[in-house]
């Protein structure tokens, strides 16, 4: 495994009180493989991916857990240490590449320092990986778009720079969050198609971040849906999305539009994801769950075997929920 | 309940954290109640000639030898008590600051609003004339504009109006900064699609701009006005100071300076010293104010 | 007689650098023709779906049809009584100021006060919210509620078309479906028309009857739903539904997409999509394909695709 992260707990101390905006999740990720996580705004998807890395804004902390990077644990390390992870071992893509690029050094420079910075390698050896980089990532001549500048470029060309630079160290983790989000639907497709190939000749992991179940059918083998800081369901992309176990992922997969659906009306689940600060008792889904009972409002299911995958639901407990 | 509210809100709590901020607005409370409330609370009045007295003059403050309690911080040339003076004078150059600041809110939120709105020619002519005016100092504006006036209206007639001449001088000089934070708070908002929902339905500009917009950059206004009061009772201390601003007859603060100028290395320092530290706690804190309210409304920050 | 008709409708606008520095660089004025000759029509009680990727001008099209720009040439004709717009973002288009009975009551200004609140709350409960919301702010809202808020104030002017830009983008997918509902039910039951524009092939396969593809500020083919999603007869509608992720996983090969959206202020000669398309040839380079039968493709006139 080249990531595993063990009851991992992301807290904010507010002035309110503490928010826990991730709660005790657990997963791994093997080499070569491209595990979804999957989400809608405020499951806490993203802030797992920067608790992994520890980019956390303070005063969000990791409150309890355990993430374990080719087997030694990271998140403990000092700032020193974690520069040194970052980058060299982790390669992180953003949202937003216009963002993510620094508007005032040339793309080339911007790759060489990162090259530089993390592999023993002389000046016009980083260059020479630089342009073989870009050639990589499909960007066209890269000799002259080298001395190029971020905003010389379009949206699309812009994220493949910043693939490119998430793996210029070669990683053996890639955290890719809403990588494609920010893109036209035609650009899409082709930077998922790059960061699949890329990962899969590398051997790397990717955590690919998004709230778009589509790209995860194309992209991942694996799927984690995370619902209220929690996992609900993990397991197959195939099996989850084909045969889905947990009632939210259910009813997230019958909201969704796809085209050649022959119905007028989607499936609705009714409210909305709860408040960090108004996650009720028992499971966080049991307010809206069309098949909730006994057990639901009181304790809070473990992921447990649900066909190949694992669901957070009581439903599919063989033996019985423990009665208080 | 209300109470309950107010005490919760964000801003009450940055306000309660901030011990600076607690002196600071304690202190502006002080002095405003005092020059607000002086007519009825300052021990004499000291500017009805009849009930000055000249054989009370040049009374040192109270707790040095030969001062008395009537006389806390001593008295004048003319016998006035300098407590007094400073709460009645601190009057009116908060009364001019006030004013003047109220005025520049206006001309410069209507300004901005309208350049920031409309675009096109009118920003342009209007910045310009914005421009052209920020590269002047304020002093030197309102100097330029008093100077018109006493010219224009003559030695007495000028005299019974010099205070709105001063507020509308001050006024003057101030507006640029308003104007442009309205201005570019304006084309922000107006991108938005509330704005533009409302151009949907139908609305007039103006209406838009007074009803939908307006409620939305105000914020910053705000912040600004608190921290031109400060300048403006500046300007105007400075003013007076220089002799164009407040006669003597019913001084200012920077007027209460001058005069204790001429006596201030002679021996009766009082009668400058305690005006000027008056103007200075006044100024200091009022801009205190000023840095919270800035750094508590910015949303970055929070 | 339709309810609303573009006929050959173009916007410009004039993106050139300040006076100062055009004078100085010898720079001259800089174009953008954002619409380029748009023409459809909307029948009464249909929903037209506008997709497109960013930049292909449908935003533009919504907002000349409303009124907020006016048509550089071309005409548009509305038939209906009133019209109304729902906009993308649902943070942006409620004043952050404003009590909601004030935003949803905008429309009503010409009616007492009594008669406003009684049907600003009907409003409110017909999108699925309650009467009591009427006193509180935006931002005590979430972003699905905000947009029935917005879907309130529209209706409160009792539009026949209503003009949807982007209604559910900024949405979770859950919340979509919730509003994609409730604007199908309420097109049922109040005899609505729609122009529903959006990036989301998906979204529109649900909600439209007919579909308008645009591309560069023009409309590339216009057809009827069904169509368009099994048939499609332009090369860029092809790539486009090729570029939908798939989320039954059949499978099924794709064609490599090629190229980028080119420069919108150095636009390509003849059809727009030329350099991108794998059927074009040398009449695609230098004419522009008119629209034939909903299609404007030369390749689809000439029988080679």
């Amino acid at each position: 495994m080249i990531l595993e992260v063990e009851n991992l707990t992301v807290q904010f101390p507010t002035r309110r009180g503490v928010l826990t905006a991730v709660d005790s999740i657990s997963f791994s990720i093997a080499p070569g493989e491209v595990l979804g996580v999957v989400g809608e705004s405020g499951a806490g998807k993203s802030i797992t991916g920067l608790a992994v890395i520890r980019l956390l804004e303070p005063p969000g902390r990791i409150a309890g857990g355990e993430v374990r990077l080719e087997g030694k644990r990271i998140d403990n390390l000092s700032h020193e240490e974690l520069r040194r992870i970052r980058g060299r071992k982790i390669g992180v893509i953003f949202q937003d590449p216009l963002t993510s690029l620094n508007p005032l050094y040339t793309i080339g420079r911007q790759l060489e320092e990162t090259i530089l910075t993390h592999l023993p390698l002389s000046r016009a050896q980083a260059r020479e990986r630089a342009l073989s980089l870009l050639r990589e990532v499909g960007i066209p001549a890269p000799e002259a778009r080298y001395r190029a500048y971020p905003h010389h470029f379009s949206g699309g060309m812009r994220q493949r720079v910043v693939i490119a630079l998430a793996l210029a160290a070669e990683p053996r983790l890639l955290i890719a969050d809403e990588p494609t989000t920010a893109l036209d639907v035609s650009i899409q497709a082709q930077i998922i198609q790059l960061i699949k190939r890329l990962a899969a000749e590398r051997g790397a992991a990717v955590m690919l971040i998004t709230h778009d179940m589509g790209v995860i059918a194309e992209t991942a083998q694996r799927v984690a849906v995370m619902y209220a800081g929690r996992i609900a369901e993990i397991g197959p992309v195939r099996d989850v999305i084909h045969a889905p176990q947990h009632p939210y992922t259910v009813g997230l997969m019958g909201s969704i539009p796809k085209i050649g659906f022959q119905g007028t009306r989607l499936t609705q689940i009714e409210g909305a994801m709860p408040r960090l600060n108004a996650i009720p008792p028992g499971c966080a889904f049991n307010p809206r769950c069309p098949r909730r009972f006994e057990p639901c409002t009181r304790e809070r299911p473990e992921l447990l075997p649900a066909g190949t995958s694992r669901a957070a639901c009581w439903l599919h407990a063989h033996t019985p929920a423990p009665v208080r | 309940m209300i109470f309950r509210r107010i005490w919760d809100h964000d801003l009450a709590w940055s306000f309660r954290r901030s011990p600076v901020t607690i002196v600071a607005a304690v202190l502006t409370l002080i002095c405003v109640g005092a020059a607000a409330l002086s007519p009825w609370i300052s021990p004499q009045n000291p500017f009805e000639a009849a009930a000055l007295d000249l054989n009370a003059a040049f009374k040192p403050p109270a707790w040095i030898e030969g001062g008395e309690r009537a006389f806390l911080l001593g008295s004048d040339n003319q016998g006035r008590d300098i407590l007094s003076t400073i709460m009645h004078g601190a009057r009116i150059s908060l009364g001019i600051g006030l004013a003047a600041v109220l005025f520049q809110m206006v001309l410069g939120v209507s300004l901005g609003l309208l350049s920031g709105y409309v675009g096109g020619r009118v920003d342009a002519v209007i910045m310009r004339i914005a421009d052209v005016q920020l590269s002047f100092p304020a002093i030197l504006i309102a100097l330029l504009i008093d100077g018109v006036a006493r010219v224009a209206l003559g030695g007495e007639r000028h005299e019974e109006i010099v205070i709105p001449v001063l507020v509308l001088s001050i006024g003057f000089a101030g507006w640029v900064p308003f104007a442009r934070t309205v201005r570019g708070s304006t084309m922000v908002e107006r991108e938005k699609e509330y704005v533009q929902a409302a151009r949907v339905i139908g609305r007039r500009p103006m209406a838009i701009m007074l009803a939908h917009v307006l409620p939305n950059v105000m914020g910053p206004v705000l912040v600004i006005a608190t921290i031109h009061v400060a300048t403006a009772i500046i300007t105007e201390a400075t003013l007076s100071f220089l002799g164009v601003g407040v006669p003597a007859t019913e001084p200012s603060l920077g007027t209460l300076i001058r005069v204790g100028n001429e006596f201030l290395l002679s021996g009766e320092w009082w009668i400058a010293v305690f005006p000027g530290v008056a103007l200075v706690v006044l100024v200091l804190s009022v801009n205190l104010l000023g840095d919270w309210l800035r750094d508590a409304l910015n949303p970055k920050l929070r | 007689m339709p309810i609303l008709q573009l006929q050959s409708v173009s916007r410009d606008f004039d993106v050139s650098r300040p006076w100062l520095n055009r004078v100085i660089e010898r720079e001259p004025r800089r174009i953008l023709r954002a619409v380029d000759q748009v023409s459809f029509e909307v029948e009464r009680g249909e929903t037209l779906g506008l997709v497109g990727e960013s930049g292909c001008g449908k935003s533009t099209v919504a907002r000349l049809i409303v009124g907020l720009y006016r048509p550089t040439e071309g005409t548009i004709a509305f038939t209906g009584r009133r019209y109304q717009m729902i906009f993308q973002d649902p943070y942006a288009s409620l004043n952050p100021r404003w009590r909601v009975r004030e935003i949803v009551g905008e429309p009503l200004r010409h009616l007492p006060k009594p008669e406003r609140r009684e049907r600003v709350g009907e409003h409110l409960v017909q999108v699925g919210l309650s009467r009591d919301d009427a006193e509180r702010y935006p931002h005590e809202f979430s972003g699905g509620q905000r947009q029935r808020i917005s879907i309130a104030r529209a209706l409160a002017g009792e539009p026949d078309l209503l003009v949807c830009d982007e209604p559910t983008s900024a949405l979770d997918v859950s919340v979509q479906a919730q509003i994609l509902n409730l604007m199908a039910a309420l097109q049922e039951r109040l005899g609505l028309t729609y122009l529903f524009i959006s990036h989301n092939l998906a979204v529109v396969s649900l909600v439209a009857d007919r579909v308008g593809v645009m591309y560069f500020g023009r409309i590339v083919e216009l057809a009827p739903a069904a169509d368009i999603f099994t048939r499609p007869r332009h090369p860029y509608t092809q790539m486009l539904l090729d570029a939908v992720p798939d989320l039954g996983m059949t499978g099924k090969p794709r064609t490599p997409v090629r190229g980028e959206v080119p420069n919108p202020l150095a636009p390509p000669s003849g059809c727009a999509f030329h350099p991108r398309c794998p059927y074009a040839n040398e009449r695609c380079r230098v004419e522009v394909p008119q629209t034939l039968n909903g299609v404007a493709c030369h390749a689809v006139e000439e029988g080679r695709i």
